[in-house]
């Protein structure tokens, strides 16, 4: 078990080269001299010299990758290019506020999605499970933006259940006040495709045979649903889950950005329209981090889940 | 075998059976669902071609009604836009908090008196001008309207000089400027059809190849891409489009399709390898190996039409996949060029929009985004179905 967790600790190391690599390529090679960008629209030669040397752009390219893997390694990306605010203290302020709405999303998604997936399966191929395949799918079709547009506008502005936006100092009063809405709106859509994908993962189990001895030794429906099904049919789940994970910390930019909470997605848009590297640098490579070590966490859980699986 | 049967070399003076794209095609035309859907997709497809070139919805550049003319298909009203209109259309719950109240009145709203203001001002505005706000100080305007008059008359032969009369309704409605919503959703069908197809098309190619190439060789190009492969797959998607989006300076289609395209091959990449992983080994492959059929032959010309299903499903799933990142894009601003309307440039719109209660360009864009993306859905699924060799 250890041997495998360093083992695959290991193999992380070349594919967070090659994501460093990617980003180094990206933003000091095909993104050009920044010294401009910085330096604004009145800026003399002498300016931009000396943020050119600030910044180590005028080093050849090798030093200038090298100061990039430090900066990754010592987790210190200097400050950001518009605020001045240092990238370590951007990413500190700013996460609670994304995991105070992703996690109740995630735990809600999860249980609610896996719930009616049983229910819609439990019934396969009858009226109400294609009627709720066909409401999935329409809902599917139908962009975020356009759920995020209406439902802020009725519910919060014409209706006032929600406030509009923003975000308060108390964790009870962001939870429950200014984190609803944007859960609500997240979790609509993250419902159909998810209950669509579960409902297939569902389908595969239902008519194995051990489905059947389960019923043939008198068990109740519940417990062969919840208990056999669910527990077979929980390692694909798990996956989707799993890279579900670091998707949160940026997925639910658009909601975060139509409710200005201060979290990680809003900043990163934010960065993107001020082309902030510092930014968008720090934020790509620790979310592959997170993505490569999500990955690792789920192929442990395939483990906990069902012992038959092997870690090699 | 289907994988036999598609290889023009074994059918010589054997009985023909129905190829799979033959079978293929028969279950789909008996799946009624996916006739409709696919006539839905065709009937989009045709849509954006005509207005690609240029055969409706030409002049959707027009300001030919008054700002915000509300449309008058779904209820009966000759006013102006002067106050919110409502009616029974599929933009959803909105319309019916409206319809009680025509003239709505948020309390809570700290804006409340500057709308009111707004409103009132976009009432009286009937002229010629591009922006109420605007128009009592601008300038240009005699400039403008000269120009107009102009443009008018060199752009449309048989079309009268563009008349300073406006409409006051359209069936439709119209935007900010007064050009109609119809044409101009059309126009932004054929903008977001036009990328995500181009860029399903390159993120396709793109991942059929190098999957292709890890597939069929193996070893030392297998561990090459798929560690490339890992880099790609290891930064979550839209942070990767972002940070694309944040490099690149200058907007275009061009640029969008180049991104979404470039960053989204992934999955087509490790499903293509696996195919390719399963195929390399078989019999008819080894038989034209031992005939001399060289590797790009072997590759491309015996195993691709025996994965090329695979492939024509990914193609489409991601058809879907781009249209929405590109509506996604464009409404943040890193997408296509602010000259070019999208589905995604007229939801921007809308969001401000909605608040003065002028909920048209939501519903048409939402509307035509929606239909075409579930009945591409639908076909996706229903052409999985009808391909898979194992439901025969």
């Amino acid at each position: 078990m250890m041997a495998y967790i360093v083992r695959r600790l290991w193999q992380i190391l070349p594919t967070m080269a090659g994501v460093i690599l990617l980003i180094f390529f990206l933003f000091n090679v095909v993104g050009g001299d920044p010294a401009y960008l910085l330096a604004g629209k009145i800026s003399n030669p002498e300016q931009i010299a000396n943020i050119r040397k600030q910044l180590g752009i005028d080093e050849p390219y090798w030093v200038q990758l090298w100061i990039f893997v430090k900066q990754v390694v010592t987790f210190d990306f200097g400050s950001s290019w518009s605020t001045n605010e240092v990238v370590s203290r951007i990413f500190a302020t700013r996460l609670p506020a994304s995991l105070m709405i992703g996690i109740p999303l995630l735990v809600l998604e999860t249980i609610i999605a896996v719930c009616v997936a049983l229910a819609v399966a439990y019934v396969r191929g009858s009226f109400t499970d294609r009627a709720a395949m066909v409401t999935c799918t329409v809902a599917q079709s139908i962009s975020i933006l356009v759920y995020i547009i209406v439902f802020q506008y009725v519910l919060a502005y014409k209706f006032g259940w929600f406030p509009v936006q923003g975000w308060g100092n108390g964790f009870f009063e962001n939870l429950f006040k200014f984190a609803a809405l944007p859960v609500l709106i997240a979790l609509v859509v993250s419902l159909a495709p998810n209950i669509r994908l579960y409902r297939t993962f569902l389908l595969d189990e239902v008519n194995q045979d051990y489905v059947r001895t389960a019923r043939a030794k008198g068990l109740s429906e519940n417990r062969v649903m919840f208990v056999h099904v669910l527990r077979n049919a929980s390692i694909p789940i798990i996956t989707n889950l799993m890279i579900q994970l670091p998707g949160l910390l940026v997925g639910l930019f658009l909601i975060e950005r139509f409710f200005s909470v201060p979290g990680i997605g809003r900043e990163v848009i934010l960065a993107v329209e001020r082309s902030d590297f510092p930014v968008i640098k720090a934020v790509t490579v620790y979310v592959a981090l997170a993505t490569m070590l999500a990955n690792l966490a789920a192929d442990l859980m395939y483990k906990a889940v069902d012992p038959r699986v092997e870690l090699k | 075998m289907s994988a036999v049967t598609a290889n023009p070399m074994t059918q010589i003076g054997i009985e023909r059976s129905p190829g799979l794209w033959a079978l293929a095609w028969k279950r789909l035309m008996a799946d009624r669902i996916a006739v409709v859907s696919m006539v839905i997709v065709i009937f989009f497809l045709l849509l954006s071609f005509a207005a690609f070139f240029g055969l409706v919805a030409k002049d959707w550049n027009r300001e030919i009604a008054i700002n915000y003319a509300p449309p008058t298909l779904f209820k009966d009203s000759h006013k102006p836009s002067s106050d919110t209109k409502a009616g029974a259309v599929d933009s959803g719950p909105a319309v019916d908090g409206a319809a009680a109240k025509p003239e709505f009145i948020n309390d809570r709203d700290p804006l409340r008196d500057t709308i009111n203001e707004l409103k009132q001002q976009l009432g009286q505005s009937t002229g010629a001008a591009v922006d109420s706000g605007i128009k009592i100080v601008d300038p240009l305007a005699d400039v403008m309207a000269e120009l107009r008059k102009q443009l008018g008359r060199t752009g449309d032969g048989s079309a009268k000089v563009v008349e300073e009369k406006r409409l006051d309704y359209l069936p439709f409605g119209a935007d900010k400027w007064g050009r109609d919503v119809l044409a101009k959703v059309i126009q932004g069908s054929e903008t977001s059809i036009l990328v995500g197809f181009a860029a399903a098309i390159v993120a396709t190619i793109m991942g059929t190849l190098l999957g292709a190439l890890a597939g069929y060789y193996g070893g030392k190009t297998d561990d090459a891409l798929n560690w490339f492969y890992s880099i790609f797959s290891s930064i979550p998607y839209i942070l990767l489009v972002l940070a694309i989006a944040a490099v690149l300076k200058q907007k275009g289609v061009v640029t969008v399709v180049l991104i979404l395209g470039l960053t989204g091959w992934t999955a087509i990449f490790r499903l293509v390898r696996a195919e390719y992983l399963k195929h390399k080994a078989r019999d008819y492959v080894r038989a034209a190996n031992a005939i001399g059929a060289s590797h790009s032959r072997r590759m491309f010309v015996h195993i691709f039409p025996n994965i090329s299903h695979v492939v024509l499903v990914q193609l489409s799933l991601h058809v879907v996949l781009f249209i929405k990142s590109e509506v996604i894009l464009s409404f943040l601003g890193f997408g296509v060029p602010v000259d070019v309307v999208s589905w995604g440039s007229m939801l921007n719109e809308s969001q401000n929009e909605l608040i003065l209660g002028y909920w048209w360009q939501l519903a048409a864009a939402t509307a035509f985004m929606a239909v075409l993306v579930t009945a591409f859905s639908l076909f996706t699924d229903a052409l999985r179905d009808a391909l898979d060799p194992k439901l025969k």
